[in-house]
Parts: structure tokens; C-alpha cells; sequence
């Protein structure tokens, strides 16, 4: 008997979507911009020196004379991402959905076994409600991700007018460079989260966009089987 | 009897016709808003661009936005603020050089015999030697230099305060129009400024960097420094000063870039 359990709200559904275009346009923009004077790059022990992107990265996306283009895009599309995850943020807080969402005191500690659950290396996994802990602690920073962007975003916007933002995000030139990290770190987390979802399988995808998942319980009144089933063969991401 | 048999019959939808209805209205939904959105980006990209003027070079909507939100944050938070001022020893001795338009085309150009030319009326013009200007009270800025390309470094600069040398020479009425404009001797770069970053505190027509007479390449003999705007607003080798009510023309606006380009 199957049975249908609802899981994301409305509202949780569609920002989560209005997320991913506009963050596309935001992370391709702000290359734009980043690459008037592409400053950054990893070296390890001061040996190798890695800048982020290779050459025909440049030549293909005609870099040079693209930064008003990126700026212009940039400061248009922040306003939605802004309007999204501030409409996130307070449909979470008032709909109690928070609890399901911020980690707890042994999130830290499960997360570590949800790891290795992942890896194959352990067979089962602890016990979770919406979200494991490992989702916990990935959503919540991610949410942690966006509000850093925007405060480091209005830093190095307009650091006068907003010369205390920019004072708590370490000066202007500090919080430019958080403001790359954090974009690298949503790249990560993109790459991280859509393999996830791809093992999590079709039932935890079509949660995200019609919000509920479908429950296969062989006995049909045993409720409380029915959670623990819902609990076992939720792998999601 | 027979009608509500069938009614009952057909009223509970069964599970499997449960999950395929919501499946095909929220998958539907999601196809045409995610259509749509492309429908909507594709507009975007194709829209044309904006009729060149005094901006130009971005695409129609885009201008539309960029002004909007500029006057968004300008009107809403203070433009009086003042830039974080640094000690002398934190400034570069190096001080990095961007752009030369204006300076590396105009090889006519003698600093002897250079005067600052205000326009004062339609005809009439004040023309103001170095000298002059240097006679003025001193201002000394350290501040963080940030440039529209992101980098930005710590500079010390020393010249007259735009304030103090407008009312110096009597310009305190032209000073009151909304806008005022820049260009280099040779006319090939030009910057358009508003009132309010004109008349900030911390605004000085620079004739030093670092305790010495400004170099070539940084302005010579008088640049402005203007610290509440990016470094494209800061232009090097004044040699016309005019006031207006509209928007005077502006290089990098011209060429895509946000005409307020303030900080």
C-alpha cells in the first residue's frame, strides 16, 4: 500500500528553485567582476602558486572587456537573491521550520556517521526526521553562506555608506575575498548536493518539487512502522 | 439509485491517481515557471541597448536597474559619511598606476604652461595657475583607494579641499548646481560628479602623493581624489571644471559602467 507523505512546504520549494538560476547569474557575473583583476590563487607551502581558471576559460568568455556587463547583472540580480532568501528565511522562522533545520547537540557527532553510512562503510544510520544530520549542518551553513554574502556584498558595494558592515567584515579589502571564498563554497556545495540528489533517487527529488514523497508500508495500520519505515529508506539530500 | 453509486464510485481519488494528479499540476509548474524563466533571461539578453547619451554601452533594462538602485541607496542612506582615514606609514610607497587615458595621448601637453580653466558662465572662463592653488590651505588624506576592478590599496594624497577652493574663488553658486563635470587638458577622458560627493569633506584637488609633487602618470600637476567614489571617478590631470544642472558627460558611463559609481 502506498501512502503519501507530505514533506517541503510551498514556499520552501520554490525559493530552494528561484535559488538556482539566480545564483547561476550571480556566480557568473561576479567572474566577470573577479576577473577585471583576477588576484586570488592557492599556493601550497609557497610552492605552487594556482590561479583558478586556465586560459581558454579566458578566451571563451572574452573576459577583459565584461566588467561592466558583470556589474550591471550583478546589481540587478541581488535584489532577487536578496528578496528570495530573505522570504526563506522568514517563512522558516514563523512556521517553526528552523527546528528541522539547525543542527543539534550530537548533529556534529551523527553527521560523522551519516558520512560514513555514505561512504558504504557503515550500514545503518542514526535515526533523522526531515533532515540527517549531516543535511542539518550542510543547510544550515548554507543559509550561513547566503547572509555572508550579502553582508560581505553591501561591505564592498558601499563601504561608506555602510562603513560599519565593512568594519565587522574586516575591512573592505578582507570581506572581498570572503565574498570569492563563499562563492567557491557554493560551487562546492552545488557539486556535493547534486550527487547527493542523484543517489537520493526520484521520490526525494519529487519531494522538492511537488513536496511530498510517496511511502511503500506493508501493513497498512501500524503507524508506527510506517515512520520507521519512512525513516530507513530515506537516504536524501 | 443508480446516480450516487457512481457519484461514490468516482469521488476518492485512489493513492495511485493521487500521486499522478499532484505529480503532473506541481511537475507542470515547474516546467512553465522554469520556462518562463528562461523565456525571461532570454529577454534579457537579447534586450537592446539603452540609447546612447549620456550613459551608454548597457543594455536597456540593465541601465534601468543600475539608476534605480542608485538612487535606491542614495537616498535612503547618507552620502556624509566619511572614509576611513589611515596613518601615514600604513600608505603605499609604490603607488599603483591604471589608466592613462587623457595623459599617454596628449604629448602636446606642457604642465608650465597648464592652467585650471572653470567655466563660469557660457562664455566666460576663470583661469587658475598652481601656484594659486597652492597658496590654499593644505589637506592631507591616507585613505583606502579602491578601483571599479576590485583592487585597492592605501594612498596618501595632499592637496586643497574641493570645498575650500570653490568657495576660495567665489564659485560657491555654480557649486550649487547638481553636477559637476571633469575633463583632461586634451578633453579625452571626462567625469561627471553630484553635489553631494563634490562637497564631501574628505574631496581634495590633489597636487601630492606621498608628501611629494604628484608624478605624470598619477596626474600631475592637479588630479582629483575624490574617496567616496572608485578610482574611475578620480581623474587624473584636470584641466576643465564646468557646473550643471543635467548629467555632465562621463567616460566610463559611457561605456557600460554605473555613472554614480560611488562607494
Amino acid at each position: 500500500m502506498k501512502e503519501i507523505k507530505e514533506k517541503h512546504s510551498f514556499l520552501m520549494r520554490w525559493t530552494h528553485w528561484v535559488n538556482f538560476p539566480v545564483l547561476a547569474v550571480m556566480i557568473w557575473s561576479g567572474l566577470f567582476i573577479y576577473w577585471a583583476n583576477d588576484a586570488y590563487g592557492i599556493s601550497i607551502f609557497g610552492i605552487s602558486y594556482i590561479k583558478f581558471f586556465p586560459e581558454w576559460f579566458y578566451n571563451y568568455f572574452h573576459i577583459p572587456q565584461r566588467l561592466a556587463e558583470g556589474m550591471a547583472y550583478h546589481f540587478l540580480f541581488m535584489w532577487f537573491f536578496f528578496i528570495n532568501g530573505l522570504l526563506y528565511i522568514i517563512y522558516t522562522i514563523f512556521s517553526g521550520a528552523w527546528r528541522e533545520l539547525i543542527p543539534q547537540k550530537n548533529s556534529f557527532k551523527e553527521a560523522w556517521f551519516v558520512l560514513l553510512h555514505d561512504l558504504h562503510i557503515r550500514q545503518s544510520i542514526p535515526p533523522q526526521k526531515k533532515y540527517n544530520a549531516a543535511q542539518r549542518i550542510a543547510y544550515t551553513a548554507i543559509i550561513l553562506m547566503g547572509f555572508g554574502s550579502v553582508i560581505t556584498g553591501l561591505a564592498i558595494y558601499k563601504p561608506v555608506q555602510f562603513y560599519w558592515l565593512c568594519w565587522l567584515c574586516g575591512g573592505y579589502h578582507f570581506a572581498r575575498i570572503i565574498h570569492f571564498a563563499l562563492t567557491i563554497g557554493y560551487v562546492f556545495f552545488f557539486l556535493i548536493h547534486v550527487i547527493q540528489v542523484a543517489l537520493a533517487g526520484w521520490n526525494n527529488f519529487r519531494s522538492v518539487v511537488s513536496g511530498f514523497e510517496v511511502i511503500e508500508n506493508t501493513e497498512k495500520v501500524n503507524e508506527e512502522k510506517t515512520e520507521k519505515n519512512g525513516t530507513a529508506d530515506k537516504k536524501e539530500s | 439509485m443508480e446516480q450516487p453509486i457512481k457519484k461514490k464510485v468516482k469521488a476518492p481519488l485512489s493513492i495511485e491517481h493521487k500521486i499522478k494528479r499532484r505529480n503532473f499540476i506541481s511537475f507542470g509548474a515547474f516546467f512553465a515557471l522554469g520556462g518562463s524563466a528562461i523565456v525571461g533571461w532570454k529577454w534579457l539578453l537579447d534586450a537592446p541597448e539603452e540609447t546612447p547619451g549620456i550613459t551608454a554601452g548597457a543594455k536597456a533594462p540593465l541601465r534601468k536597474a543600475l539608476n534605480k538602485t542608485e538612487l535606491l541607496f542614495r537616498n535612503f542612506f547618507s552620502n556624509n559619511h566619511l572614509v576611513k582615514t589611515y596613518p601615514n606609514e600604513l600608505a603605499a610607497k609604490s603607488v599603483r598606476v591604471n589608466s592613462l587615458i587623457g595623459l599617454e595621448d596628449d604629448e602636446d601637453f606642457d604642465e608650465k604652461n597648464w592652467k585650471l580653466e572653470v567655466k563660469t558662465g557660457t562664455m566666460q572662463s576663470l583661469r587658475i595657475g598652481i601656484e594659486e592653488i597652492k597658496a590654499l590651505p593644505k589637506t592631507e588624506i591616507v585613505f583606502d583607494f579602491k578601483c571599479v576592478e576590485g583592487w585597492d590599496q592605501i594612498q596618501h594624497w595632499g592637496g586643497v579641499k574641493l570645498s575650500d577652493f570653490l568657495s576660495h574663488f567665489k564659485l560657491d553658486k555654480l557649486s550649487e548646481k547638481n553636477y559637476m563635470g571633469l575633463e583632461t587638458p586634451n578633453g579625452k577622458y571626462y567625469v561627471g560628479l553630484e553635489r553631494d560627493s563634490v562637497l564631501h569633506p574628505q574631496t581634495i584637488l590633489a597636487y601630492e602623493m606621498n608628501g611629494k609633487p604628484i608624478t605624470n602618470e598619477h596626474g600631475a600637476p592637479l588630479r582629483l581624489i575624490i574617496p567616496v567614489k572608485y578610482g574611475i571617478k578620480n581623474l587624473k590631470r584636470i584641466g576643465l571644471m564646468s557646473f550643471s544642472d543635467s548629467r555632465p558627460k562621463d567616460y566610463w558611463s559611457e561605456q557600460g559602467y554605473d555613472y554614480y559609481s560611488g562607494l
